[in-house]
């Protein structure tokens, strides 16, 4: 009688609950298992490294956009400094990181204009426009813009 | 990778990226390689200093400097959080990540407004 009483019914109300309900039961929670990674698992595969190259294109888009205000607020010191600048910029070293920096921000625009149509999915009439559609209106935005900026900045 | 649960920042990421994307290589090989090396036109100051002082001019730079900003600034975040595995850190780098953003926008607008 007294070993009838001890199989366990699962309710709270039992003495060893929950593990006498739940043989599995540990007070704390278990460690995950995960498999460790190396920091540069991205060199692995040519895909890896060309996700990881796209997602540090955010630093050239950084430089470049704290280069357009430090023109600007040279500009605003007067010739001199703006001579002083275009000096700096002229130094070979410098162009040639500024090119680095210019591949880093095409980088960005092609991989970002290419993934255009899965980000946008348009319907007309019922017909999904194709994705080569999309990607083309946004490398002739592209093409547009940059020779409105051309003529506007260089072409006088 | 890029989580539906911060729809703000992400509406700022895409709109930054897109408008990084069409305008920067442009503006950067003008106003970096071209002008200070003198090829085709404008190249004097006087002519910068008008356009740079123009308000149109100070507010689209205002406009992609805020939007370029959360944009790296969202892009790093996942930057450090996929490639570096920092995943315990999530809170820590988006609290930095989005700060800087947020202080150099502010000084963004300070400079654009107040001083150029």
């Amino acid at each position: 009688m007294k070993s009838q009483a001890r199989i366990p019914t699962g309710r709270i109300s039992d003495p060893g609950y929950p593990r006498a309900s739940n043989p599995e039961y540990t007070r704390h929670h278990p460690r995950w298992y995960r498999r460790r990674m190396p920091i540069f698992w991205w060199l692995r595969k040519l895909a890896y490294t060309k996700f990881i190259l796209r997602e540090l294109t955010s630093q050239p888009v950084m430089y470049v956009t704290l280069f357009l205000l430090g023109k600007m607020w040279v500009l605003s010191r007067g010739p001199e400094a703006y001579e002083t600048f275009i000096q700096w910029l002229s130094h070979p070293a410098l162009l040639a990181f500024h090119a680095l920096v210019l591949a880093g921000l095409l980088f960005h625009t092609v991989t970002w204009l290419n993934l255009t149509p899965k980000a946008l999915v348009l319907r007309v009439a019922g017909r999904k426009i194709p994705g080569w559609a999309i990607v083309g209106a946004h490398y002739g935005a592209w093409l547009g813009l940059s020779g409105a900026i051309f003529w506007i900045l260089a072409g006088r | 990778m890029r989580r539906a649960r911060d729809p703000f920042f992400w509406g700022l990421f895409s709109g930054g990226g897109m408008l990084t994307a069409l305008l920067l290589p442009a503006l950067f090989l003008v106003t970096a390689i071209t002008a200070p090396m003198g090829w085709f036109g404008m190249t004097g100051y006087e002519e910068w200093a008008t356009l740079a002082g123009h308000p149109l001019t100070r507010a689209g730079l205002l406009l992609v400097a805020f939007l370029a900003f959360f944009h790296a600034a969202h892009r790093f975040r996942y930057t450090l959080y996929d490639g570096l595995q920092l995943y315990h850190l999530d809170a820590l780098i988006s609290i930095v990540t989005y700060g800087v953003a947020a202080v150099l926008t502010v000084l963004a607008a300070a400079l654009l407004i107040l001083v150029v």
